[in-house]
């Protein structure tokens, strides 16, 4: 199988490691110098960022975290002046200040080589006709996986969010080779196929390249029968420049971490420590290459491991395990990032609602439902009807407007949502993925 | 082929250099770019062993070089072409090509390194014209050529050349550098360039790295630095109107 860079995904580790201390170094002295919250940091830890000499020390520095972002929302932790920024995506939660990220000339065109490099694994090359099925948008999905497409000269058509029988068609008369959705979306579209009585047989797909979702193998073989393609998983962060940070091969043990641009660490979530290779911990990235947006030891949220060894493909970049889980409360929903203190927030100022309530993640169809039971005060609940459906509107209405999908609302008695609290917690999760 | 990790050099109480990491893989040509004072040629006399470094290693085909003498690391393979020339002015074009090849005198033998001499003479066919010509009566690009033919005719794997294009015309400067792209297709010979002329020594390297008050600041392919607007601004002279943020 073809690999995009032989050169450096196959690199013995000691050349690696060198050249990620290079990149390291010199990320810190430019973090350091540009970006004030850096320096402020270092400064009152009296440290020195030329004196860190070996990945080792590094992993003592401070982690950055999603606070620092929001407080330096929106440019303030940028590293080059705007001018020198070509390209502004932000992170999907349903937060009032998302993560802005800002890209250079550079940045951009390492960003498409992360993506190609694990395209290439997939087995894409430029024969292939790609269907991005991502919403095109401030979400870095669609850009990131349409840039490295076309670095390999795949021909890429923007699907984008076109509805479910649209995508249906232009896959067949445009004869898509690759698909490139979150994994439900696949589903969801074996399901229209079959109610449609469309064979996939008769389609010219025959790969998938899904994230920006939690899955599972389960749901990877339910779309390999269904669909008949082969199926790849790929990992980004968008606060780290989106997809390409990690992907999968033909040996589906793991996801080759692109860490010539990526510094990997895994840490214990309570405390802080690093934990050694292969146990299960957070991972936190720090960018080694990026201009306009460094990042150090920054938080992911996401669980996962390392494992170091070589891969049976050749690679030697170190693999991580699929993300099933998070380290804080965010769900991923429909591949947006749902805060649940939000939601709290949220419900805070409407009137005649309470700041309480309880999310119930489903699955019907495929497809991830939300759905919030708020409490309201009693004189509303027993209230005339059309009070409280105009409540009810106005509830989902402003949850929709934060979140950016469909949520269901229904309205509890105070009473019951304290004792569905009680037993179950904020969060159920009904989804098996 | 040549590692740097956390070099520091000092002159006296000075930190010159500041946990320098760096590597040159073989036949690659890799330039250091930055301004006056950033600490490049120390880098490079580092290298060399002119200056020893207080702490760090320099890895060379996996052994430590880093307080070697000078001559042992040009035995090894390390030649310098030092900032200035530095020719031997009342020495003929000829004397001073022979000189570079001293340390190999005893063990080739003169009819081998009398090959050598006509390969500079392709090479560098100006300096067949005036072998035997004083050194000193040549002018500023062909004593850069004799300076270059000098220090490869010690046979070097990585050749450290230190501003091959300090104090020349700018048609001369073109004429060094397509001599340092020759050199490579030539000989296969590892290049470690230094220069304040980025913009041109970029454009012949595979990587470079920037540098900035004893730190490194950028490591990168040497078209993705020149795309670099820090780079352009600071090194390559765009955008020299002032700017108002």
């Amino acid at each position: 199988m073809a690999i995009w860079e032989e050169k450096i995904e196959c690199c013995p580790r000691e050349e690696l490691q060198q050249l990620q201390l290079e990149r390291l170094q010199s990320s810190l002295n430019r973090a350091y110098k540009n970006v004030s919250f850096y320096r402020k940091i270092f400064d009152e830890k009296k440290i020195v960022p030329e004196d860190i000499s070996t990945l080792e020390e590094f992993k003592h520095l401070p982690l950055t975290t999603k606070q620092d972002l929001q407080n330096n929302y929106p440019y303030g932790l940028f590293a080059v002046p705007l001018r020198e920024v070509v390209r502004i995506h932000t992170t999907t939660e349903t937060i009032d200040t998302p993560t802005v990220i800002g890209y250079t000339r550079n940045d951009l065109k390492n960003w498409g080589t992360q993506v190609a490099r694990f395209l290439t694994a997939g087995g894409v090359t430029h024969d292939d006709v790609m269907q991005i099925s991502f919403h095109y948008g401030l979400f870095t999905g669609a850009f990131g996986l349409h840039h490295g497409a076309e670095c390999i000269g795949a021909s890429v058509i923007p699907a984008s969010s076109e509805n479910l029988d649209r995508q249906i068609r232009i896959m067949q008369d445009y004869r898509t080779t690759v698909l490139v959705a979150t994994p439900s979306f696949a589903l969801v579209l074996a399901d229209r196929l079959q109610k449609l009585g469309i064979d996939p047989k008769t389609l010219s797909l025959r790969k998938g390249l899904f994230g920006a979702e939690p899955w599972s193998e389960k749901t990877r073989r339910e779309v390999e029968e269904r669909l008949f393609i082969a199926v790849y998983d790929h990992y980004g962060v968008s606060e780290l420049s989106g997809p390409g940070i990690a992907g999968e091969c033909d040996a589906k043990s793991g996801l080759h971490l692109a860490e010539d641009f990526f510094l990997a660490e895994i840490i214990d979530p309570q405390t802080g420590a690093p934990l050694p290779p292969g146990q299960s911990g957070e991972l936190v990235l720090t960018t080694l290459t990026r201009e306009a947006f460094p990042l150090l030891r920054y938080r992911t949220g996401d669980i996962t491991s390392l494992d170091f060894s070589p891969c049976t493909c050749g690679r030697t970049l170190a693999r991580m395990q699929r993300v099933m889980e998070r380290v804080d409360d965010v769900i991923i929903v429909q591949g947006i990032h749902v805060v649940p203190g939000q939601i709290e927030k949220v419900l805070k100022e409407i009137e005649g609602c309470e700041p309480h309530y309880q999310i119930v993640v489903s699955r019907e169809n495929h497809r991830d439902t939300l759905e919030v039971h708020v409490a309201v005060s009693e004189n509303i609940f027993f209230d005339e009807m059309k009070r409280q459906r105009s409540l009810l509107e106005q509830i989902r209405s402003v949850l929709m407007r934060h979140i950016g999908f469909r949520v269901e609302v229904k309205l509890v008695e105070r009473k019951t949502l304290a004792e569905n609290l009680q037993q179950s917690g904020k969060i159920i999760d009904k989804r098996v993925l | 082929m040549l590692r740097l990790l956390n070099i520091n050099t000092f002159y006296g109480e000075i930190h010159v250099l500041k946990n320098i990491s760096l590597h040159i893989a073989e036949g690659e040509i890799v330039s250091l770019i930055g301004a006056n004072g950033a600490g490049k040629t120390t880098l490079l006399n580092t290298i060399s062993g002119i200056i020893n470094a207080r702490t760090g290693q320099i890895m060379y085909n996996n052994k430590d070089i880093a307080r070697k003498s000078p001559d042992r690391v040009v035995k090894m393979g390390i030649s310098q072409v030092p900032e200035g020339r530095q020719i031997f002015n009342p020495l003929t074009v000829l004397d001073n090509l022979k000189l570079g090849s001293y340390i190999r005198y005893r063990r080739d033998g003169s009819r081998k390194i009398q090959r050598d001499i006509e390969e500079m003479f392709t090479l560098f066919p100006i300096l067949q014209e005036r072998q035997n010509q004083l050194a000193g009566t040549l002018s500023g690009g062909e004593q850069q050529m004799l300076a270059i033919g000098r220090a490869l005719m010690s046979r070097p794997r990585i050749l450290l050349l230190d501003e091959p294009s300090m104090g020349l015309a700018p048609l001369v400067v073109t004429e060094i550098f397509k001599t340092v792209a020759r050199l490579r297709e030539m000989s296969k010979t590892t290049i470690f360039l230094v220069e304040q002329n980025a913009r041109a020594a970029l454009k012949l390297s595979d990587r470079g790295y920037v540098m900035e008050t004893g730190k490194i600041m950028f490591e990168g392919n040497a078209r993705d630095l020149l795309e670099n607007r820090e780079v352009q601004r600071a090194y390559l002279g765009k955008e020299k109107k002032p700017i108002w943020e």
